[in-house]
């Protein structure tokens, strides 16, 4: 988790969550092998068959605008999606994501310089991406983001501590 | 230093004033989770090993979006919901009594001050309320039903001031759907939206509704309005808690502010494919529409039927015209006082009270190279279920006109 080193697919700006799991998808069926057939679908409908596990990927603004499926991140994350990068991401996105255990990176100046393709190494406590001979620099994940992320996931988090990160009295943020 | 409206809220149940940017754990009033949602909450909650529901007269499912069932798989997910709400004692709407967003405000789970979170992110519609009330996912709604608090990070403010009169043909959708061309689609992400100003004053609580609905298309966390007069009518005899009037402080400091003009504002479209590629509806006049839908939680309230009728009564649709009443309440009293008589006579397809066509799952699919005039929230590429089709959101009185004419009109 500390360290992921990917192949990058590279997406436009505000990629909403219809384009990553249309609804019409959603309503039918919570099996995960069957939803991820059409991970990204709205925005590349080819991606779940081209896509490898580990692969990263980069965004623009807005990443996970719309609804508050968590069918979304949950599609991303079982494609074999490592991390996403982004200028930034949509509010509901940002914490589904860490609750499913999908690590999300906000930083900006990645975008211009990668495309497809290319591969990347996130190091999160080190708050860096390296692509090729350049580092690119983002603010560390909070502390209580990283504590369930690095328990799997809010659920797998529960179930380790039997209460939540932020019920703790002495929770640093 | 005076407190914004969500600083207010937030101060009320800490017992100080908060910071923007801080991280602070809120109990909750009302958690709601929905058929889209719902199912992967239960598997969350089933996950974790928890063992009971907070408290069952605040833990909520309302089965909306698929409904009734238009296939097997969603049945077997409604029944889930069924199954789980019997088990822990949630509160739960089904079939046929109408949109969340909706409901919630008429059965009085929401007041002023309260702690809202809904896994659908228009919940920021209950705002309207003075309630601080925002979206989630299914796996934050499992840790609420299972401990009844969250975390939340304290919103930094944008202000939109409405000041003057709008003119009559424009309606709260076209208000906000100019402030999202002017704020973008992202203009406000992790930000309190606060509506202010004497045109928002003189708005029913319908159509205070459309707009704190729509504060989520500018990445808003919530959208908020001052509770007043307006809002006690409304909420009396609903609430079990006293009414309260909240405002802001005077000397709060906001991160951003917008001005509008009533009076200098127009009939606005937002065109395909985002939200906030805002026109106005001169622009594209003539253009022929196929499909209108009247409805959804944002304009599918008794004001904006009767605004609708109004314009289409003992006349002939010529567009494929769907019409979904918000809730039941909503269904009855358009019935009484003949809206949906005149509706269907005029050509009108009315449906069961729900999100109907919005979000792409049935009751209207459009089909390939269809033009669709909607008085939803979300114009995105394949949201009501066809990727090939073109969705224009509007108001309620310029979708009538549209449907009237089957091409894009001014409405006069």
């Amino acid at each position: 988790m500390e360290t992921l080193k990917g192949k990058v697919w590279k997406f436009g700006d505000d990629v909403s969550t219809d384009l990553i799991i249309p609804g019409k998808y959603k309503f039918k069926t919570i099996d995960l092998d069957e939803l991820a057939k059409h991970a990204m679908e709205g925005a590349d409908p080819q991606f779940a068959s081209k896509v490898s596990k580990g692969d990263i990927i980069v965004a623009g603004e807005n990443f996970g605008c719309g609804s508050s499926r968590e069918q979304a991140p949950l599609v991303i994350k079982h494609a074999g999606v490592s991390a996403v990068v982004a200028k930034s991401f949509a509010r509901i996105f940002y914490r589904n994501s860490f609750n499913i255990g999908l690590p999300l990176v906000e930083c900006p100046d990645l975008y211009d310089n990668v495309d497809t393709g290319d591969v990347v190494e996130i190091r999160l406590s080190e708050g860096k991406v390296m692509s090729g001979s350049k580092t690119f620099y983002f603010k560390p994940i909070p502390g209580f983001l990283m504590t369930i992320l690095q328990d799997g996931g809010l659920v797998e988090h529960f179930k380790k501590r039997g209460r939540f990160v932020w019920e703790e009295p002495t929770r640093s943020q | 230093m005076g407190m914004t409206l969500a600083e207010k809220i937030i101060s009320r149940k800490i017992g100080r004033a908060p910071s923007p940017g801080e991280i602070v754990v809120l109990p909750i009033d009302a958690a709601m989770a929905q058929d889209g949602t719902a199912p992967l909450m239960i598997k969350s909650f089933e996950g974790m090993g928890a063992k009971k529901v907070w408290d069952g007269s605040k833990a909520i499912f309302v089965i909306d979006h698929i409904s009734p069932s238009s296939n097997e798989g969603t049945s077997a997910l409604h029944k889930m919901m069924r199954d789980f709400a019997k088990k822990f004692g949630v509160t739960l709407y089904d079939v046929g009594e109408g949109i969340c967003h909706q409901l919630l405000p008429e059965k009085g789970h929401i007041y002023p001050g309260g702690i809202v979170v809904g896994a659908d992110s228009h919940t920021c519609t209950h705002g309207a309320f003075a309630a601080f009330s925002t979206g989630i996912g299914s796996t934050d709604m499992a840790a609420v039903f299972a401990s009844g608090k969250l975390w939340f990070k304290v919103p930094e403010t944008l202000r939109i001031n409405i000041s003057g009169n709008m003119p009559k043909n424009v309606m709260s959708k076209d208000a906000i759907l100019y402030a999202i061309g002017e704020v973008g689609a992202d203009g406000a992400t992790y930000m309190s939206v606060e509506f202010t100003g004497d045109a928002v004053k003189a708005m029913s609580v319908d159509s205070r509704m459309a707009m704190t609905n729509m504060a989520v298309e500018m990445g808003g966390k919530t959208g908020l309005i001052a509770s007043d007069g307006v809002t006690r009518q409304y909420l009396e005899g609903r609430i079990k808690v006293p009414f309260l009037e909240i405002s802001a402080d005077p000397g709060a400091h906001y991160a951003d502010n917008l001005e509008v003009e009533a009076d200098k504002l127009e009939p606005m479209l937002s065109c395909p494919h985002q939200v906030d590629n805002v026109k106005a509806v001169s622009e594209m006049e003539g253009l022929q529409v196929d499909q209108v839908f009247i409805g959804s939680c944002t304009n599918g309230r008794l004001e904006d039927l009767e605004v609708a009728a109004r314009v289409i009564r003992g006349k002939k649709v010529r567009a494929r015209t769907i019409v979904m009443p918000a809730s039941r309440e909503t269904y009855l009293a358009a019935l009484k006082n003949g809206i949906i008589e005149e509706l269907v006579k005029s050509g009108c397809a009315v449906g069961v009270p729900g999100c109907g066509p919005c979000v792409g799952g049935h009751h209207g699919v459009p089909s390939p190279g269809d033009v669709v005039v909607s008085t939803t929230n979300r114009n995105f590429k394949g949201r009501m279920g066809c990727a090939d089709s073109s969705i224009y959101l509007a108001s309620p009185l310029t979708a009538a006109y549209c449907a009237l004419n089957g091409k894009i009109t001014v409405p006069e």
